[in-house]
């Protein structure tokens, strides 16, 4: 394991080569004493690289990771996000380029997902969701409906939802989904009143199944006078085959790091831009950016607006590298990338059908779940054991107990962007698994038996907090 | 279209395994009604296309540079080695590291950040990022209601008024409101630090107040700034470290950051890195206290964020190591050093004056005529009002561009 930064430190060692800073006086009491590494530059070099070589991204191997969306991230995309005049830009500047380029990316969305507006601001899929759930309080509100308080959650929804329902100061209620997957008709018609306020959906749900009733369930809520909210952590199904705005849904947010190539970044930093039906486009948090002839302009009049979810504009840098894939996708590109997100996932799920078990057997979306119920039962061996036991094959683990509402989930996202090679060496690995958990379930419970460290002490961690070096360390 | 492995023949083979006969038959739980609406269609460009496209664009007239630029956003020197570190794909392409046996890096990188920032703000906690400064304060006012029981925050001396404005739209939904004046409702007094104009000021008759009121004291502060200056005794630190080794972005990606004392781990939103023991000797680290996050707690969490600027706060740390103390400090002393200068040449001159105090970066001069005016003739600096001229530097700006700029503001009095 690579050792911590501070352990390369010794005392008078320094990398910098600033030049000498003159007396000053900052007119407050003078910093007594600042204790960070003191380091050469090959020190940082090797220590970085060091920890880069205890990473597993997309670019080390195969990452189905259920939800969200583990392509490809295209070299294109860094190369363009890191030319000198975007990263340079001050936000109190006017740069024509990058305005047209936020406004190019907005229409591309707006095509896409069938909107009238989307604004880019939000940094991230749940700012995303607190800004849309502020949009519909507003219309409501605009409306005079004091009362409706009330947004109905799926059982199966990302927990993402519910807290952002809470921060944006709504009641969640969860609705039931029926046993087959999808959302309970009956449970549904029964929270509808003059209090809801909307329904939250993920479609495809996180079971990897397209809400078939979806036209019903949007007139339901339309009658109810409620508005309807797409969860777009799996638009990555959708692309070109439905859209969201057609399924009736009013406000819709989507991940940039997910579905439109920008990387995770080990966490973050992401983009959730959220699109409108035209009756709350002037809710959006301003400034919008609008072109009058030939000239793009960040508009700040909009008198019913929000108010701002961000400092500026939002994560620009993450943005440029969706532009980078939308135009070279095109609309036909994005639209074979769910096409084939889609084959891919159902083909894993064929070639592992006689070993696992699958609660919702139909044909799936960009997604499925597998259950390891009866491996628990039968051999002891968890979800937790299998996604394990697949880093001792090359591979990262898919989600794990995700969705709540299937026992021992391991829920499988593969992506467009995987060759049929690379398909069958992970079902491969999982077949192997699936005969271990048999002949050896040990080997299985007590994986990784490869990896740098073995199963961390998650209790411990809670119990005796080392969170801070220079405190504990 | 790209990135696509897939041949023809693959394509069949699998939907042959499948079961299907085609690539529409995926998709038959999808309404016809959908999928027969037209789509407006895009054309898709080659990487060759997209580059010149955007040269193209690049290069347009309209895209004037504008200078002396601050308020939030600086154009601070970043060494040669922290984006190219920082760029290391196993880094970029990796996602939250749910797994730690294979996300050490990101976790250890983190683990580091917490301490460093930590070490700046003399505080005991740090989580491992939030969006930006501003969203940042809004999570610090959300715990400061969460550990008080309280609605109220007064903002004791000036604070960017987009962050004014963030702070609203985040907090009013709950209820959370800005107030005047301290009382025994007030769950958080917030001091900036340097405020929106560069002053720096002291606090202890607020950080007195919010005392005897039994309200959080909670410092917005600039990161490089503490570094030269003892941190103040505050509850809860918390804002934009952008000044540690990120570029400007137009805003974004940026990085908050937030610490505290750590009887309030519970109330902290997002992730946090902690270090602990495996089942073989080693110590490694994991994502830990995840009773708090949205994925346990759902809407009882402390907060919804999720994703969060992992990326921007391993950035910002190998930015630290690199400087090291003396390197912040060398930097925050060069950026002293040129506000002073260019505080003193510019005030100065005829009609011109330079608000007073210490300032840190930003500064405000008064101006002789039309502050827009002027800003945009010198192409400098943003208007604050009709008079007053906000302007910035840091350790970038060479005395030779601020006494330019003293050549066009000298010209444009006469």
């Amino acid at each position: 394991m690579e050792k911590l930064i501070f352990e390369y430190s010794r005392k008078g060692r320094k990398a910098h080569t600033l030049p000498v800073a003159p007396p000053v006086k900052f007119g407050l009491p003078a910093r007594k004493s600042l204790c960070l590494p003191e380091v050469s530059e090959i020190d940082v070099a090797r220590h970085y690289t060091g920890l880069s070589r205890q990473n597993y991204g997309i670019d080390s191997g195969f990452y189905p990771l259920g939800s969200c969306t583990m392509k490809y991230n295209p070299k294109i995309n860094e190369q363009i996000a890191a030319l000198a005049d975007f990263t340079g830009a001050h936000p109190a500047e006017n740069p024509r380029a990058l305005l047209k380029i936020l406004y190019d990316t907005e229409r591309m969305l707006c095509q896409i997902f069938g909107y009238a507006r989307f604004t880019l601001q939000p940094a991230a899929g749940a700012h995303g969701e607190f800004t849309g759930l502020l949009l519909i309080r507003a219309y409501h509100l605009d409306r005079g409906g004091v009362k409706r308080l009330k947004i109905l959650v799926p059982d199966a929804a990302h927990g993402t939802n519910p807290a952002s329902c809470a921060l944006a100061g709504f009641q969640s209620v969860t609705i039931k989904s029926l046993s087959g997957g999808g959302v309970d008709l009956e449970d549904l018609k029964q929270h509808l009143d003059d209090n809801v306020a909307g329904l939250m959906l993920t479609n495809p749900n996180t079971l990897g199944l397209f809400e078939k009733n979806i036209l019903e369930i949007a007139e339901l809520v339309h009658q109810a006078g409620g508005l309807l909210y797409y969860d777009g952590a799996n638009a990555n199904a959708t692309m070109g085959i439905a859209r969201p705005a057609d399924m009736g849904f009013d406000v819709c947010h989507l991940n940039l790091h997910k579905t439109f190539s920008a990387p995770h970044g080990g966490g973050g930093p992401g983009s959730g831009p959220v699109g409108v039906v035209e009756k709350l486009a002037p809710y959006l948090p301003r400034p919008v950016i609008d072109r009058r002839d030939d000239k793009y302009f960040l508009n700040d009049n909009l008198p019913k607006s929000i108010g701002k979810v961000h400092s500026f504009y939002g994560n620009v840098g993450v943005i440029l590298k969706a532009y980078a894939y939308l135009k070279i996708q095109g609309s036909s590109g994005l639209k074979r990338a769910s096409e084939l997100a889609v084959l891919n996932a159902n083909y894993i799920k064929a070639r592992l059908q006689d070993a696992y078990d699958f609660p919702y057997p139909q044909v799936c979306q960009h997604e499925f779940v597998i259950s390891a119920k009866n491996f628990k039962k039968q051999h002891g061996v968890t979800a937790l054991d299998i996604a394990k036991r697949l880093m001792d094959y090359g591979y990262h683990p898919p989600t794990v107990y995700f969705p709540l509402i299937v026992s021992e989930c391991l829920m499988i996202e593969p992506t467009e962007t995987e060759s049929k090679e690379s398909l069958d060496a992970f079902c491969e690995a999982l077949l192997k698994i699936a005969e271990e958990i048999k002949t050896a379930p040990e080997l299985v419970k007590s994986a990784p038996h490869n990896a740098i460290v073995g199963r961390p002490d998650e209790v411990k961690a809670v119990k005796e907090p080392d969170l801070n070096y220079f405190q504990t360390g | 279209m790209a990135y696509f492995p897939h041949t023809e023949t693959d394509i069949e083979a699998m939907l042959q395994t499948i079961g299907l006969k085609s690539i529409a038959e995926l998709f038959a739980a999808v309404p016809e009604k959908l999928r027969s609406v037209k789509i407006p269609e895009f054309a898709p460009v080659s990487e060759l296309e997209l580059l010149a496209e955007i040269d193209e664009i690049r290069r347009a007239p309209e895209n004037s540079e504008h200078s002396f630029l601050g308020a939030g956003r600086y154009d601070h020197y970043i060494p040669a080695i922290v984006p190219q570190l920082a760029g290391r794909s196993e880094f970029y392409t990796a996602y939250t590291p749910y797994q730690p046996e294979i996300s050490q890096g990101t976790l250890t990188a983190i683990y580091e950040f917490q301490s460093m920032i930590c070490a700046l703000t003399g505080l005991d906690i740090a989580n491992a990022s939030l969006y930006d400064g501003a969203t940042a304060l809004a999570e610090a006012i959300g715990m400061a209601v969460s550990v008080t029981g309280r609605r109220e925050y007064i903002v004791a001396n000036p604070l960017h008024p987009n962050y004014r404005e963030v702070l609203k739209t985040h907090l009013m939904p709950r209820s959370i409101t800005e107030q005047k004046e301290i009382t025994p409702r007030t769950a958080a007094v917030i001091f900036v630090l340097p405020d929106y104009h560069g002053l720096l000021s002291d606090w202890i008759e607020y950080l007195q107040k919010a005392r005897m009121h039994g309200a959080l004291f909670i410092a917005c502060a600039d990161p490089l700034l503490l570094s030269v200056i003892e941190p103040p005794q505050a509850d809860i630190i918390a804002g934009e470290a952008q000044s540690l080794g990120l570029p400007q972005n137009f805003g974004g990606p940026a990085l908050g950051y937030l610490t505290a004392r750590k009887e309030f781990l519970r109330q902290m939103p997002g992730r946090i890195v902690g270090r602990t023991e495996d089942n073989r000797g080693g110590r490694p680290f994991v994502l830990t206290m995840q009773t708090r996050e949205q994925h346990i707690r759902r809407e009882k969490a402390t907060s919804n964020i999720c994703s969060n600027e992992a990326l921007c706060a391993l950035q910002a740390a190998i930015y630290m190591s690199y400087m090291g103390a003396d390197g912040l400090q060398t930097v925050a002393r060069l950026c002293k050093a040129n506000t002073d200068y260019a505080k003193q040449k510019l005030g100065s001159l005829p009609g011109f004056s330079a608000e007073q105090g210490e300032h840190f970066r930003d500064f405000v001069l008064r101006c002789p005529s039309s502050a827009q005016e002027i800003c945009n003739a010198a192409g400098a600096g943003m208007a604050l009002d009709d008079r007053r001229l906000l302007l910035s530097v840091t350790e970038k700006n060479t005395p030779a561009q601020i006494d330019y700029l003293a050549g066009v503001l000298a010209k444009w009095k006469n």
